[in-house]
């Protein structure tokens, strides 16, 4: 199977005594739980969303291709369609124009579904801030689970992302408190999809994932 | 039959009526590609009317990347404009880099020192060896090729972004042109390690065309496809490679004598047809050429200065006037055009972009063809929608 050697990594929230369960998997049992299975899958075969916004686009296609290989994270297959993809890279600018279709799609995709923020215009709005046509940000209507800053970030910055992602994938439960979002039946998957308003795009945020700050003159 | 007045009805809003006869008076499918669109090379939508599979009408839709550049511009300091200028064609910042730069030398009467128009030269033509490297990648990508030829545009232009990193800080976004010179010196590893890249090259594009130019399939979807006309591409200002390939000798290397081109041999490659092919065989002619230039310029490049030591970069107020500024970007003729009415920041900030003006005949080129062609059409004018809308 192939996970022994990384099973230290992997039980990140199993009860099972490591040293019991290396001492087992030398008798050649392999002790686990379905948890930890399910992550291992999971997190070994994410599938990105082929979409590009801007320049970050550009060093996306750079990751995958052969100088930094993409592939070895079990992440080179690129989906054009949300419904077979499980992870969305922001990679760009997201202007008042193009976020609606971005939360659109967001809301197509299966869960559970996972949003890198790639660059400092997804993370914030970036150089263009200042503009009249550019959103400050697509936290402000879909969660995102990493953040990486740089404008352009490098390819390795991308790697970084994508392996903070496994480890969060590692850690999710099925069940209990903390579990993701998913396993919630009263909780919802689809986010308002802002509409052109008068001024600026309406709602201006989501509230559900973006808590306006409080500016302390 | 034709278009009855009824039918036209239904496209209103669109900027002309039909122009192709439909084979029979089934209902028109209208298709929305884009903006999220595999083929669409960043978020463009096209409008698409369909009668079967072939392409009545074509409708672009820009503005979803729009980032306000040009209102940016108006309120920033020339300097700090620069970085920006990196992010138009994301693809070739230093080309950018260098027409606004000479926009604003003309502007404020500034002039370059001969190194720095070298080391201006051996960047912008590395900058058009991977851009038309990357261009043919992606247009075989569209043809169905997926990744194999893309892999191999990639792997050369790691090498010329390698030497872009080391000597500018970075991979993409360059920032490295200033008025009246460049911001940092090339060292002679440096210039080394471009002539190592710079001889690589001929290996690489002989090993690209032995496995795509006589392609059955390259062929077969290539040839006599979007084919453009010589006149409509004069008439609606199409400039580069499309223009060249249509058999129209206008190169602004040759024509226009900016920066020190005068002193290379090279030939300007041109196409016949007009079509894909052509536009894709242009490139490749193109990389060949590059090639040349380069390794004269990293034979004779001098030794001296880098900057005009005349040249202020803080506190930069031109006096009232305007320029104009083009190059010769991979993608066609590049322009900046400026007003100044003394103060810091320009009065008017205009950018010409090359893949925006090259995008409107796309209908034109997409009549009568089929939907799959369209993708490929769409290909062979290799935009960069941060230029596009920018």
């Amino acid at each position: 199977m192939g996970v022994g050697e990384g099973s230290a990594d992997l039980g990140l929230n199993s009860n099972i005594d490591q040293n019991l369960k290396i001492e087992m998997g030398k008798q050649g049992i392999f002790v686990t739980t379905i948890e930890e299975l399910y992550n291992w899958g999971r997190r070994s075969s994410v599938w990105p969303m082929q979409f590009g916004l801007a320049c970050c686009a550009i060093e996306m296609i750079a990751t995958t291709m052969a100088r930094y290989d993409l592939a070895r994270f079990g992440a080179e297959v690129f989906r054009p369609s949300p419904r077979q993809a499980d992870l969305m890279i922001v990679s760009g600018t997201v202007t008042k124009k193009m976020a609606p279709q971005v939360v659109r799609l967001y809301n197509q995709m299966a869960e559970p579904k996972y949003v890198i923020a790639m660059g400092a215009c997804a993370i914030s709005g970036g150089p263009f801030k200042q503009g009249y046509n550019v959103l400050k940000g697509i936290d402000r209507y879909i969660p995102v689970d990493v953040h990486i800053p740089g404008c352009p970030p490098r390819p390795e910055a991308l790697m970084e992302a994508f392996m903070t992602l496994q480890k969060k994938i590692d850690g999710q439960s099925l069940t209990g408190e903390d579990r993701p979002r998913y396993h919630d039946a009263e909780a919802t998957g689809e986010f308002p999809v802002p509409e052109p308003g008068e001024h600026d795009l309406e709602p201006s945020s989501n509230p559900l994932v973006w808590i306006t700050p409080v500016v302390i003159r | 039959m034709s278009f009855t007045e009824t039918k036209a009805g239904k496209f209103e809003g669109w900027n002309r009526p039909p122009v192709i006869e439909t084979s029979d008076d089934g209902e028109l499918l209208e298709v929305s590609m884009g903006p999220h669109h595999p083929s669409t090379h960043g978020v463009f939508r096209m409008d698409v009317a369909l009668d079967g599979e072939r392409v009545v009408k074509l409708k672009p839709v820009f503005g979803y990347l729009h980032r306000n550049h040009e209102q940016i511009g108006q309120t920033a300091s020339y300097l700090q404009m620069m970085p920006y200028t990196d992010r138009l064609d994301y693809f070739c910042s230093l080309t950018n880099n260098w027409a606004y730069a000479l926009a604003v030398e003309k502007l404020a009467g500034q002039a370059v020192p001969e190194r720095a128009e070298y080391i201006r030269v051996i960047l912008a033509e590395l900058t058009r060896i991977q851009n038309h490297a990357a261009a043919v990648g992606f247009l075989a990508q569209d043809l169905g090729a997926s990744g194999t030829p893309l892999m191999y545009a990639f792997r050369e232009r790691e090498k010329i972004l390698d030497l872009f990193e080391s000597l500018t800080g970075s991979r993409m976004m360059c920032n490295y042109m200033r008025f009246g010179g460049c911001r940092v010196d090339v060292s002679e590893a440096w210039l080394n390690a471009a002539r190592k890249v710079v001889a690589g090259v001929p290996r690489f594009v002989d090993e690209l065309e032995a496995l795509l130019s006589s392609n059955e399939i390259l062929l077969a979807r290539c040839q006599g496809m979007g084919v453009l006309k010589p006149d409509l591409a004069v008439n609606a200002g199409v400039t580069g490679p499309m223009l060249r390939a249509t058999g129209v000798n206008y190169d602004l290397r040759k024509v226009d004598h900016y920066g020190i081109y005068d002193r290379f041999q090279f030939r300007v490659p041109l196409g016949e047809h007009g079509d894909v092919y052509d536009r894709y065989m242009v490139r490749i002619l193109e990389i060949h050429e590059s090639v040349k230039i380069l390794e004269q310029a990293l034979k004779e490049i001098p030794a001296g200065p880098i900057m005009d030591p005349k040249a202020k970069l803080r506190g930069f107020k031109p006096k009232p006037g305007e320029a104009y500024g083009r190059i010769e970007a991979p993608k066609g003729e590049l322009g900046f055009y400026l007003i100044s009415d003394g103060g810091t920041s320009p009065y008017r900030y205009r950018i010409r972009p090359p893949s925006l003006v090259n995008l409107t005949i796309l209908e034109d080129m997409c009549l009568g063809h089929n939907v799959a062609d369209v993708v490929v059409i769409f290909g062979s004018v290799d935009i960069v929608l941060g230029e596009v809308d920018r």
